[in-house]
C-alpha cells in the first residue's frame, strides 16, 4: 500500500515539478550585452522573486525562436535595434501585449500600434568631431556628403546595424536616388575604408586621421566617464547632435517583444512592465548612458551635456521598412570596399 | 546503400564474393550515419538557398559577391603564402639545425594555436593603432606621431588581416611540415648531397616536394579557419564571403540570400580541394626506403645560431607571447582578478565539458568510420568519408543555421514519440540542450578525426588485416589488437587538435547554446561586440590556458595527426 502511495506521490511530484518551477521563471533571449543586462535582471529577481534564464547572442535569435516553433522555451526577446523588432514581428514569433502599464509608460511613436513590440530605451546616432579642428557646433546629416569634408570622415561598416538604420531613415526621407548620391558623397569623403567600431572613430579622430565621424551617444560617454585608457580619445573629440534638414536627430530603440509561444507569459509580461518602470529605467540611464523612455527619469549628466535631444519625428517603423533597400544601396555604391 | 552494394557483389561478378557479416552491416551503418551527419545540414542549406525570395540574387551577384570573392581570394592567397613561409621555414630550421633554444622553440612554435584569431586581431589593432604602444614608443624615440601619415602601416586592412591570420594559424603548417621533415630519410639527402646539391637546393628540391602532402593538409586547415572567421575580418574591415553571409542575413533579413552566398563559398572550397588533389594526382609520396634515419642536424653556434634562434622566436613572439602579455597586462590594469567574476569558473567548466564530449564523439565516429571503410573496402566508402570531411569547410554560423531545423525536427519526432508513449511533451531535448553544440562541433571537426585516422592507418597495410582475419580473428579483435594500437599516435594528435578547436569555436556555439550556458568564447564575445574586449582578457587567457597543455603535447608528438594519407613510412 504505502509503496503504491509513494509511487503515486513521486509521479505527481514529477509532473508538478516543471509546473512549479515554471511559475516563477522567465526565459529571456537577449541581444543586449550580458554585462549590462545582468544587473537589471538581477534587480528584477530581487524585486519580484522571479528567476530569469538568459541566452545572449549578437545575431540569429529570431531565427532560432522561429525554428524552435511551438516548443521554444523563449518568453521574451530583447533587441538593440528597431529593425530587429520588426524582423521578429515579420518572422511571426511575437504576440501582441495589451497592458495599460506599458501604454502609459511608452509614448505611441516608440511602440508598435498593434502592441507586438515596445521600445525600452533610446540612443542617438551622432557626430564625433575633433575639438580643435572642427569649429562648428551644429551639423546636418545631409552635410556629411559635402565635399568640404573630403578625406575627413571616419566611419564603421556601412552594413553595421547602427549605420544601416540611419541610412534607412535617410532613405525614408529623401528617396532612393538622393540617398545613393548622399552615400557616394560620404564614401568620397572617407579618410579610410570603413572598419573598427564606434570607439575607433573617436580614436582615429584623436589621432588626426580624420576630423568627424559617426557614433552612438553612449560610446563617447563611456569612454569619457568610465574607460581611463580611452579617456584621451573622448578628450580630443566633442559630440554634436546632428539633425536632418527640417527634422531632428536620428534615434534608434532598444526594445522588447513577447514570444508567440511563451511558456511563461505571465512572468514575461511582469518583466516587460518592470523594464519600463522607474527602477529599470534609472539603471538604463545611469549604467549604460541611454535615453530612458519614461519621461520622469533624467538622462545622465554626460549625455545631457551634448545638448537637448530633439528626436526625429519619422516613425521608427518606417526605418525598419527601408533597411533592406539601405543595405542594397551600401553594397551598390561599394561603401565598404 | 549497403544493400545495393551487396547486390552488386553477388556471386558471378568478377570480384571476390563476400558474405555480409553483422560486422559489415554495423560498419556500413556507421559510415552512412557519419556521412549523414554532414550531408543533412548541407542539404538543408541547399534547400534554404533554393527557397523563394530569389529577388535578392541579382543584387548579390552584381554588388556583393564579386567584391567579397575578390577579397576572400586575396586573403586566402596571402594567408596561404605567409603561413607556408613561416610554417615550413620554422619547421625546416628546427629540424635541420641545432641552435641555442632550439628544443624549447620546437614546441613553442605551436603555441599560437591556443589563441582564437579574433582576440589576436583586437590585440594588434590596439598595439599598432594610434595611442598604442608602438606609436607611443615611436613618439618617445623620435618625437614624431604617425597620426594620419600614409606610410605607417594600417593594421585595419587586408594586409593587416593577412598578418594577423597568418601568425595565429601558421602552427597548422608548422606541425605538419615538421612531422614530415622529421620522418624524411637521410639517405635521400645524402644522395642529393653526393650529387652536389647545396643546403638550399636540398630544401627546395628534396625536402619541400616531399613535404608537399603535409603542407597541403596544414594549409587547408589554416585556410578553412580563415574562412570560418567573422570577428577578426569584421573588425579589420575585410569584407569576406563569410562576412557577407552574415550581413545579408541580418540587414536584408534574407536567410535564403545568406544560404546562396554560403553555397558559393562551398563551391570555392570544393574547388580548392579539387585543385589540390589534381595537383598531386600522379605523384606517389611513399618512400621505398625502410628504416629511414632522419638526416643529422647541422650544429650552429655563434652568430649563425643566434640569427636562427631569433628567426624562430619571432613567430612565437608575434603569434603568442605579445598577445598573451597584452592580455595579462589588461587583466591586471582592469583588476579582473580582484574583481573576479565567479561565473567564469562555471563557463570554464562548460567549455571544457562541451569540448571534451565533442572530441570523444568526433574521434569515435571518425575512427569508427575509417576502420569501417577498411572493413568494407568498396568505392562508395571513400565517397562517404569524403562527405564526412566536408563539414570543416562550412563556417560555424552557416553550419548552426543549417543544423537548427534538423535538430528541431529530431526533437519533434522525440516529442511525438514521448507523447504517444507517456502522454507528456519533453520539450527541446536536442536543439535546446548542449547536445546541439556537441553535434555542431562534431560535424565541423569530424574531418580532423577522419583525416588523422586515414593517415594513421594508411601505414598499416590491409594485408595485415587479411592475415589476421585468415588466422581467425574477428573484425572487432582486429580493430582492438591492430588498428587502434597502430593508430594511437594519430588518435592522440587528432584528439588534441579537435579539443583545442572546440575550445575556440565561437559562431556555432553562439547560436546553438542553451539557456544560461556560456563558453569562454561566447563570454569574451559579449565584451568584444561592444568594443570592450579587454574586459574579457581573463577569459581569453583561460581559453589559452585550457588549450596550452594539449598544444604542447601535440607539439611534442613528432608523429603527428596532421600527416596525410601516403605519408612516408
Amino acid at each position: 500500500m504505502s509503496r503504491r502511495l509513494f509511487v503515486t506521490a513521486l509521479c505527481a511530484l514529477a509532473l508538478a515539478t516543471p509546473a512549479l518551477a515554471q511559475s516563477g521563471e522567465v526565459n529571456v533571449y537577449s541581444y543586449r550585452e550580458h554585462k549590462l543586462i545582468q544587473p537589471l535582471l538581477d534587480a528584477f529577481t530581487k524585486d519580484t522573486g522571479i528567476k530569469v534564464n538568459v541566452i545572449s547572442a549578437s545575431s540569429g535569435l529570431e531565427q532560432r525562436i522561429k525554428t524552435e516553433g511551438a516548443n521554444s522555451p523563449a518568453d521574451v526577446l530583447l533587441t538593440v535595434d528597431i529593425a530587429r523588432l520588426q524582423d521578429a514581428v515579420d518572422a511571426g514569433i511575437t504576440q501582441p501585449i495589451k497592458s495599460s502599464v506599458l501604454e502609459k509608460a511608452v509614448a505611441p511613436q516608440y511602440r508598435d500600434p498593434a502592441g507586438n513590440w515596445y521600445g525600452l530605451t533610446m540612443r542617438a546616432r551622432v557626430v564625433y568631431a575633433a575639438k580643435e579642428r572642427v569649429p562648428q557646433n551644429a551639423i546636418t546629416y545631409e552635410e556629411l556628403s559635402d565635399p568640404k569634408w573630403k578625406g575627413k570622415i571616419c566611419i564603421r561598416s556601412g552594413q553595421h546595424m547602427y549605420n544601416n538604420a540611419l541610412f534607412a531613415a535617410y532613405l525614408a526621407k529623401h528617396g532612393e536616388a538622393k540617398t545613393e548620391e548622399w552615400l557616394r558623397g560620404i564614401k568620397a569623403n572617407l579618410a579610410q575604408k570603413p572598419s573598427g567600431g564606434d570607439r575607433e572613430v573617436a580614436r582615429d579622430i584623436a589621432a588626426g586621421k580624420c576630423d568627424i565621424g559617426l557614433g552612438n551617444t553612449y560610446y563617447w560617454a563611456l569612454m569619457n566617464d568610465k574607460e581611463a585608457d580611452r579617456k584621451p580619445w573622448a578628450a580630443a573629440t566633442k559630440v554634436i547632435l546632428p539633425t536632418f534638414q527640417g527634422g531632428g536627430t536620428h534615434v534608434n530603440l532598444s526594445g522588447v517583444v513577447l514570444a508567440k509561444h511563451a511558456p511563461n507569459k505571465g512572468t514575461a509580461i511582469k518583466l516587460i512592465e518592470w523594464l519600463v518602470g522607474e527602477h529599470a529605467q534609472q539603471m538604463y540611464a545611469d549604467m549604460n548612458y541611454e535615453y530612458p523612455l519614461l519621461s520622469e527619469i533624467k538622462v545622465n549628466p554626460t549625455i545631457a551635456s551634448y545638448g537637448t535631444l530633439k528626436a526625429d519625428p519619422l516613425p521608427l517603423a518606417e526605418i525598419a521598412k527601408n533597411k533592406k533597400a539601405a543595405a542594397n544601396l551600401v553594397d551598390k555604391v561599394g561603401f565598404d570596399n | 546503400m549497403a544493400f545495393a552494394e551487396r547486390a552488386n557483389n553477388a556471386p558471378g561478378t568478377a570480384r571476390r564474393s563476400r558474405v555480409w557479416t553483422p560486422f559489415d552491416l554495423i560498419a556500413g551503418a556507421l559510415l552512412v550515419l557519419v556521412a549523414a551527419l554532414v550531408v543533412i545540414p548541407l542539404a538543408n542549406l541547399a534547400r534554404i538557398a533554393l527557397s523563394a525570395e530569389s529577388d535578392i540574387w541579382p543584387d548579390l551577384a552584381a554588388y556583393v559577391i564579386p567584391e567579397a570573392l575578390r577579397v576572400t581570394v586575396l586573403l586566402l592567397a596571402g594567408v596561404a603564402a605567409l603561413t607556408a613561409i613561416v610554417g615550413t621555414g620554422s619547421a625546416w630550421l628546427v629540424t635541420a639545425y641545432r641552435f641555442p633554444g632550439r628544443d624549447a622553440l620546437s614546441w613553442m612554435l605551436a603555441l599560437p594555436l591556443a589563441f582564437p584569431t579574433y582576440i589576436v586581431a583586437y590585440v594588434y589593432v590596439d598595439f599598432f593603432d594610434a595611442f598604442g604602444p608602438v606609436q607611443n614608443v615611436l613618439h618617445a624615440l623620435t618625437g614624431w606621431t604617425p597620426g594620419a601619415s600614409s606610410w605607417y602601416p594600417n593594421i585595419r586592412s587586408l594586409p593587416g588581416a593577412i598578418f594577423v591570420f597568418s601568425f595565429v594559424l601558421y602552427p597548422y603548417v608548422f606541425l605538419a611540415a615538421r612531422a614530415m621533415f622529421q620522418t624524411q630519410s637521410a639517405a635521400l639527402f645524402e644522395v642529393a648531397r653526393t650529387l652536389g646539391a647545396t643546403r638550399f637546393m636540398l630544401a627546395r628540391h628534396v625536402a619541400l616536394p616531399l613535404a608537399r602532402p603535409a603542407l597541403a593538409v596544414g594549409l587547408s586547415l589554416a585556410l578553412m579557419e580563415t574562412l570560418n572567421d567573422i570577428g577578426a575580418s569584421e573588425y579589420l574591415g575585410v569584407r569576406t564571403l563569410t562576412l557577407s553571409i552574415f550581413t545579408t542575413w541580418l540587414n536584408r533579413s534574407s536567410l535564403p540570400g545568406a544560404a546562396q552566398i554560403a553555397c558559393v563559398m562551398l563551391i570555392v572550397v570544393a574547388a580548392l580541394i579539387a585543385l589540390e588533389r589534381h595537383g598531386r594526382r600522379d605523384r606517389r609520396f611513399h618512400l621505398v626506403l625502410r628504416r629511414s634515419q632522419p638526416p643529422a642536424p647541422i650544429v650552429l653556434t655563434g652568430w649563425g645560431g643566434a640569427l636562427v634562434c631569433v628567426l624562430c622566436a619571432l613567430p612565437v613572439l608575434i603569434g603568442f607571447a605579445l598577445p598573451a602579455l597584452t592580455l595579462a597586462h589588461e587583466v591586471f590594469t582592469r583588476g579582473l582578478i580582484s574583481g573576479f567574476d565567479p561565473d567564469l569558473v562555471r563557463h570554464t567548466l562548460s567549455t571544457i565539458l562541451l569540448a571534451a564530449a565533442a572530441t570523444i564523439a568526433a574521434l569515435v565516429l571518425g575512427f569508427g568510420a575509417v576502420i569501417a571503410a577498411r572493413l568494407i573496402r568498396k568505392p562508395w566508402t571513400d565517397s562517404a568519408l569524403m562527405l564526412a570531411s566536408l563539414g570543416y569547410a562550412v563556417p560555424g554560423t552557416v553550419l548552426a543555421l543549417a543544423l537548427l531545423s534538423p535538430l528541431v525536427a529530431a526533437d519533434e519526432a522525440l516529442n511525438a514519440f514521448s507523447r504517444g508513449l507517456m502522454g507528456i511533451s519533453i520539450g527541446l531535448v536536442v536543439a535546446g540542450s548542449g547536445a546541439a553544440i556537441v553535434i555542431a562541433y562534431v560535424v565541423r571537426f569530424l574531418a580532423i578525426a577522419t583525416g588523422s585516422a586515414q593517415a594513421g592507418l594508411a601505414r598499416v597495410s590491409t594485408h595485415v588485416d587479411d592475415a589476421a582475419r585468415t588466422l581467425g580473428e574477428t573484425p572487432g579483435r582486429v580493430m582492438r589488437l591492430i588498428h587502434i594500437p597502430l593508430a594511437r599516435p594519430a588518435i592522440g594528435g587528432a584528439a588534441l587538435l579537435v579539443f583545442v578547436d572546440c575550445l575556440k569555436e565561437l559562431p556555432a556555439t553562439l547560436l546553438l547554446r542553451p539557456l544560461n550556458v556560456e563558453t569562454l568564447s561566447t563570454y569574451i564575445y559579449q565584451f568584444a561586440t561592444r568594443g570592450n574586449f579587454e574586459d574579457g582578457a581573463l577569459a581569453a587567457l583561460l581559453i589559452v590556458a585550457a588549450g596550452i597543455v594539449p598544444v604542447i603535447r601535440m607539439a611534442r608528438y613528432s608523429d603527428l595527426a596532421l600527416m596525410p594519407e601516403g605519408a612516408p613510412q
